[in-house]
């Protein structure tokens, strides 16, 4: 399946973390279908960052993330606080 | 203590500054020490996962010890700002949101329908608004009557440096609502315009260009600190009025040749 995470397309390779080019995740495989937020996240590499989460415009919290299962074409933002005025 | 009251929080000094369009971290840092700003405004962007940039700003920022004041920059719709809102309320750990709807990309001027509807949700929800503004009175008390209870009108579009474009406007605003806190935030380009703000009788200046991009960013904050200490200290000394025909300074009696 595959998502868009930050405004790029991105393949979430079932049962496996090849194609995602992270590191250190092959532990996170994701199962065959309906991967969470929170493995896709791991597996992405975004490991313990600070970040905010939205999916399709939708604010995830941090702790709802483990039960948010992603869907085929989900748009994911990952957000982390920047300069601004 | 002639304190600025926003919301919960005292502040001693008057100058809101923002983070963004410094030359670096560290001249960022000592900007913001020079400045004296108790808050500092801060945003949400895309974080790379292996950049990471925003992890190392954060660092940064909670270093300071000032207090953070995110915004909604860049949102041009009520859902976008709303998202944005919920997602700085967790990342930044405060209820407090800088609320920008933009509406026009030329001028970046508020798109005030848009924000008083985000507004007006934002508060259901238990937030604390700040509102990105005009100077328009209506707009002004249809913000306060959502529950906003600070305002944040423009100078000036968002980076002109142009000062305060609508002086009678701003004037106005002051006198309407002499009890809110209102804090002219974009388009002050130097220290006299923030002074004027506060000879107005403004709580505050919100300043981020006219110092990330001045020649000397960390000599302009400590500028831009005097004359916000000048601007409030004149305020409340009390300007005199304004004539339009002379009156002498020095007294007429006793004067040796008389007309």
């Amino acid at each position: 399946m595959r998502i868009q995470l930050n405004g790029a397309w991105r393949e979430l390779a079932a049962g496996s973390s090849g194609s995602m080019g992270s590191t250190g995740a092959t532990a996170e495989a994701l199962p065959a279908s309906s991967p969470t937020l929170a493995a896709a996240l791991r597996l992405c590499g975004y490991g313990e960052a600070i970040v905010a989460t939205a999916v399709n415009g939708e604010f995830v919290p941090a702790r709802a993330r483990g039960e948010i299962h992603l869907r085929d074409g989900d748009r994911v933002e990952v957000l982390a606080p920047m300069q601004g005025g | 203590m002639d304190l600025l009251r926003l919301y919960d929080s005292e502040l001693t000094s008057r100058l809101l500054l923002g983070t963004a369009r410094y030359p670096s971290p560290a001249i960022l840092e000592q900007s913001v020490r020079a400045s004296g700003a108790g808050i500092v405004t801060v945003a949400l962007r895309r974080e790379g996962a292996h950049l990471r940039t925003g992890q190392g700003f954060w660092s940064l920022v909670r270093s300071l010890g000032v207090q953070v004041l995110p915004n909604t920059a860049g949102c041009h719709s009520v859902k976008e700002a709303i998202t944005t809102a919920h997602m700085a309320r967790e990342l930044f750990d405060t209820r407090r949101i800088k609320l920008e709807v933009i509406g026009e990309v030329d001028t970046l001027q508020p798109d005030v329908f848009g924000l008083l509807e985000a507004a007006r949700l934002l508060i259901q929800e238990d937030f604390e608004v700040l509102p990105y503004c005009t100077e328009d009175l209506v707009v002004a008390e249809r913000l306060l009557s959502a529950g906003c209870r600070v305002l944040m009108p423009w100078g000036a579009p968002i980076g002109s440096g142009r000062g305060l474009n609508n002086v009678f406007g701003l004037r106005s605003l002051r006198a309407h609502f002499p009890g809110v806190p209102l804090i002219v935030d974009a388009g002050i380009g130097t220290p006299s315009h923030a002074a004027a703000a506060l000879e107005l009788g403004f709580d505050a200046v919100l300043i981020n260009t006219a110092v990330a991009q001045a020649r000397d960013p960390v000599a302009m904050a400590r500028a831009f600190a005097l004359a916000v200490e000048a601007g409030r200290a004149a305020y409340l000394a009390g300007t005199i009025p304004v004539r339009d025909m002379a009156s002498p300074s020095t007294p007429v009696i006793g004067q040796a040749f008389v007309p």
